[in-house]
């Protein structure tokens, strides 16, 4: 039984938010004197000295309101009874939070409160958790005259229709926490309160049910409330938390902390940790309620071998399981060369996973054939980046953003991919600074409550490139670069030339307006604005590096940042959104298979001699095979063997054909994983992995912070991930020695040098740290490159735009681009084994009124989608948010075939697939493709012979 | 291997290069960019393609690339 490190730190509820001011006043309360900064209400002085006063509508993440009237003080000097909450602290104030008479008022008050409140606290969900409860002790309220014979609120029917939390309005006190938070934290607008006086209640929507208003369901009014009135259903049904242990979200890049709530070894609520310093308390509907899948009955929890994937799984112990799979790479290996066996990791594993991984497989495998799943993602910016600034990786924090005064959003929809710093954002446009959308879709961040675009660039899949050529030729023709900043910081010789290249006719937005879509004075105004509209921010994603250009498109981002200045500093740079948890870990960790830990690459004798040292092997000098190589060579029949950990490449992966063909040419594939995904139907060993809840280590997220994942829960298979890889390559015959994952950290901060400064101790001590972490920067880095690049001087790199291979004609006249919503994560493994399939149940294509009019296809039509690739069929969203022309379908749910129809044209330098651009037909259809009852059918037979195995859980048909 | 994916590849790097208004620059980058990038079966596979057919399908950034660069480019073993 391991210990679990219990959250000892007592969250206090300062009341109101921290001012930013850096000057200070001194004040006495009760007596104590306190300092605080300007700015600080009476409330926050208070309890920082130490001194709860009574408040209700209150909360240290919301701004002061002082409807509830229970936190009145006594000042000297001062007329009446002030609200503490919105009362500002001041110099040489005399505050008294208890006197006789305040005694009587907040009583008076609590009474008023609690004669239209059900007194059945003994049975309330909240009970022993309720600000109320506790406030009326606070107060010591005895006595309600008022009796409930006259009008009350106690038979307000109660709203369960949200699958994680019901609303009890008989329960609500109105302080308008919940509306509060849902615009100031969340920035969505769902909730208002509807009426005056005492027919006030609190609407989502328009006194709508929750699941039918624009709730996201991200939880912050649950987290906001002070009774029962919103709470979780986890928590009603299995009571109050006993416990909590502070660890880090599995979903998207932001890597949320959250405290994981206990009762014995059950999770009772996930809750944002408010000292999380990438999520300041706020979550989004995946992290706070989507972890369910970690105890779903689909979870296999035994390990299998079989000799086929025509045979049925035979259930094993982990030793024979393992000692199989290393006899079988140990088989392809003298048969077919060394070079035949690989591994692909993940972004959903952890470093110490990811780094053990390239470990076995350089170690124990004696080659370089190690790739992550940043291969179909990221890869183009660890290329770009690394090239002109001189490290793979975004160059800010995302509190950064609260600094920006222009905020340029390209490819990259951050209100469904990455909520939590979406709401940053979009406070941050709400205080004024202005926005810029480059995507081809109208996505929500484009046009929102309180938030409007300033210029949304609508180009036509594919061309970035040209886009951003367009825009520096506005920038350094008109006259809008900084000069002294890119003399000063870059190579003089490179940016002559890039300035050069940018300046030529064919690169001005008038000559790419017909290739790009977007009118010229759209781009102008965008490029004007960018360059002299103060701090300026570039955020992107998937939809800039999933390219046949993808790397060309961040090489072009990074130099529109050199050339105005944005680097350096708060409030500007350049910021890849990682689409999952540790893609910036999982590449940090030499994943990659032409780079060692710290992006050193192989060929490299002196990083290699220092490996080689210290892990007492020799090290291949060849780079490996990436993930399409490897299938590129498994039907050449080169390559045999493949290792994978929580990646399902049979579904995330492009041209899913062209992959199941590859995996069925392998003889060996092992899969480690929660469930029995697409690729693990392809498999002959399956290895049950762990998920967050039940192991230790790091995840790092996209602003390089690195942060504890802390076990809560014994893992249900037996074994932590990354002792699941120690055991494989010590079978191997390359052992492997840790007792904890921390021993896994250290070893990498002693290998690579922007780690040096890390480890558990260090994390702990810090609460998180942002990489590069050395002697040079002990507490680690928020800011890179303040005082010069990584690479010394910046690099500027000419980025001719080529056009995709991939194009429309009349045979496929549409452009396919694909992506993710807001409830589903990824290939859904996870999320589609939650309630969050009430959201999204089916992958449906999004076509433009206009191409549906003219097909036929009526909005919930059945349409088949066909592409070069081939053929696949889903039921149609008819919406404007696509342009005509374009369609839009996202990948969660495997029976869709999204990647049946994506290609495998990719990225020029990476390999990163071109996701984004797919020509395709749209038709009506009569019934799914032949590709899905192929699906269907090989699904069915694959449970069939899960279901054949005894002892293994086995998934529902 | 699929070399006609190797020959798309092998352009797509060359296109990008050809663009660099250095010529030394933009056949080293070519040449380099498949010696740092490729793994040796690829490399094999796409020399030996130019061995027997002269090249053929691929840019002529790219031959010239590979030739200045050949021996780099030769897998050893």
């Amino acid at each position: 039984m391991t210990t679990i490190p219990i959250n000892t730190r007592q969250d206090i509820d300062y009341g109101t938010p921290l001012p930013a001011s850096t000057e200070t006043v001194t004040l006495r309360v009760d007596g104590v004197e306190v300092t605080v900064p300007k700015g600080s209400s009476v409330m926050r002085a208070a309890a920082t000295a130490g001194v709860m006063v009574p408040k209700l509508c209150a909360t240290d993440s919301l701004k002061s309101f002082g409807s509830c009237r229970l936190c009145l003080v006594e000042i000297d000097g001062r007329k009446g009874y002030p609200a503490s909450c919105t009362t500002p602290a001041e110099a040489g104030m005399q505050v008294r939070t208890q006197s006789k008479k305040l005694g009587d008022l907040r009583r008076g008050v609590m009474e008023l409160y609690i004669s239209d409140h059900p007194l059945d606290c003994l049975t309330c969900s909240a009970n022993g958790d309720c600000e109320l409860q506790d406030m009326a002790g606070a107060v010591g309220l005895r006595e309600v005259r008022y009796g409930y014979e006259g009008e009350n609120h106690l038979d307000a029917t109660k709203d369960a229709s949200n699958p994680y939390f019901e609303f009890d309005p008989a329960k609500c006190i109105v302080c308008q926490r919940c509306v509060r938070a849902c615009e100031e934290v969340q920035g969505t607008f769902a909730l208002t309160v509807d009426g005056r006086g005492f027919a006030s209640k609190i609407s989502p929507g328009q006194m709508e049910a929750f699941m039918e208003s624009e709730c996201v369901s991200c939880g912050a009014c649950v987290q906001a409330c002070p009774t029962a009135t919103l709470i979780e259903k986890t928590v009603v049904d299995a009571g109050t938390p006993d416990y909590d242990v502070v660890t880090t979200c599995a979903y998207c890049g932001v890597g949320c902390s959250f405290k994981a709530e206990m009762k014995g070894r059950e999770v009772v609520r996930m809750t944002p940790y408010k000292d999380g310093m990438a999520n300041h308390g706020h979550s989004c509907v995946k992290g706070r309620f989507a972890w369910g899948y970690a105890t779903h009955k689909d979870r296999i929890t035994t390990p299998m071998i079989r000799k086929k994937i025509s045979d049925p799984w035979t259930p094993v112990s982990w030793d024979e399981a393992i000692t199989y799979a290393a006899s079988e790479f140990k088989r392809l290996q003298s048969q077919y060369g060394r070079g035949s066996v690989g591994a692909i990791s993940s972004s959903r594993c952890t470093n110490e996973e990811t780094y053990l991984m390239q470990k076995l497989v350089r170690a124990a495998f004696g080659n370089n054939n190690i790739d992550t799943c940043a291969r179909v993602c990221h890869s183009p910016t660890g290329f770009g980046l690394k090239t002109t600034l001189g490290e793979s990786a975004g160059t800010q924090n995302f509190d950064s953003v609260q600094h920006a005064d222009v905020i340029v959003v390209i490819g990259a929809n951050p209100t469904d991919g990455h909520p939590v710093f979406a709401s940053a954002m979009k406070r941050r446009i709400r205080e004024g600074a202005k926005l810029i959308v480059i995507d081809p879709r109208r996505t929500d961040i484009v046009r929102s409550p309180h938030v409007e675009a300033s210029y949304h660039l609508q180009l036509r899949p594919g061309t970035n490139v040209a886009v951003l050529n367009a825009l520096a030729h506005v920038i350094v023709t008109e006259g809008l670069s900084d000069d002294a900043f890119a003399l000063a910081r870059c190579e003089p010789a490179s940016y002559a030339q890039w300035k050069d290249f940018v300046s030529r006719p064919e690169n001005s937005p008038e000559a790419l307006e017909a290739e790009t879509w977007v009118p010229a004075s759209v781009v102008r105004g965008a490029a004007r604005l960018y360059a002299t509209g103060g701090n300026a921010a570039i955020y992107y994603g998937l939809g800039v590096t999933e390219h046949s250009q993808g790397s060309t498109a961040v090489l072009g981002i990074a130099n529109l940042a050199m050339a105005t200045g944005n680097l350096g500093r708060p409030g500007v740079g350049v910021n890849p959104l990682r689409g999952q948890n540790n893609v910036q870990g999982s590449c940090d960790m030499g994943s990659f298979p032409h780079e060692l830990p710290g992006y050193r690459h192989v060929l490299d004798d002196s990083v290699r001699a220092l490996f080689e040292g210290r892990w007492k092997v020799s090290l291949e000098k060849e780079p490996g095979l990436r993930i399409p190589n490897m299938f590129d060579a498994a039907l050449d029949g080169s390559f045999k063997g493949l290792y994978l950990e929580g990646e399902d490449i049979a579904q995330s992966d492009p041209d899913t054909t062209h992959v199941t063909a590859a995996l069925e040419a392998m003889e060996c594939i092992v899969v480690q994983d929660l469930f029995l995904n697409e690729t693990a139907k392809f498999a002959h060993v399956f290895l049950p992995g762990s998920s967050f809840l039940e192991k230790n280590g790091t995840f790092t997220n996209a602003e390089r912070r690195i942060s504890r994942v802390r076990k809560v829960m014994e893992p249900l298979a037996g074994k932590e991930d990354w002792e699941v890889t120690v055991a494989l390559a010590t079978a191997l015959g390359y052992p492997m020695h840790y007792n904890h994952p921390s021993e896994i950290m250290d070893e990498i901060a002693s290998l690579t040098p922007t780690f040096t400064g890390v480890s558990y101790a260090r994390i702990e001590e810090l609460g998180s740290i942002q990489w590069p972490c050395n002697d040079r920067a002990p507490d680690g880095t928020p800011v890179m490159h303040e005082h010069e690049f990584v690479r010394g001087k910046g690099k500027f790199v000419p980025t001719q735009y080529v056009p995709t291979t991939e194009k429309v004609n009349r045979k496929y006249p549409l452009i396919l681009t694909t992506g993710r919503i807001l409830s589903q994560y990824n290939v859904g493994a996870q999320t589609r084994r939650t309630a969050n399939v009430e959201w999204h149940d089916e992958d449906r294509l999004e076509i433009h009124p206009h191409d549906a009019e003219e097909r036929g296809i009526h909005d919930g039509d059945q349409v088949t989608v066909s592409s070069r690739a081939g053929e696949t069929s889903l039921r149609a969203h008819i919406t404007d948010r696509v342009q005509p022309g374009i369609v839009y379908t996202t990948f969660h749910h495997p029976e869709s075939g999204a990647n049946v129809i994506t290609t495998e044209n990719s990225d020029w330098a990476t390999n990163c697939p071109e996701y984004k651009v797919t020509a395709v037909q749209v038709t009506p259809a009569l019934k799914g493709s032949e590709w899905q009852e192929r699906f269907q059918s090989f699904t069915s037979e694959q449970l069939g012979l899960l279901e054949r195995a005894v002892g293994v859980r086995s998934p529902k048909p | 291997m699929n070399l006609g994916k190797l020959i798309e590849m092998a352009n797509q790097i060359g296109r990008y290069h050809d663009a660099l208004p250095d010529r030394a620059e933009a056949l080293t980058g070519t040449a380099m960019h498949i010696r740092r990038f490729w793994e040796p079966r690829m490399r094999r596979e796409l020399l030996a393609h130019i061995d027997a057919t002269g090249g053929a399908g691929l840019d002529p950034i790219v031959l010239e690339a590979i030739a200045a660069k050949r021996t780099e480019l030769q897998p050893q073993g």
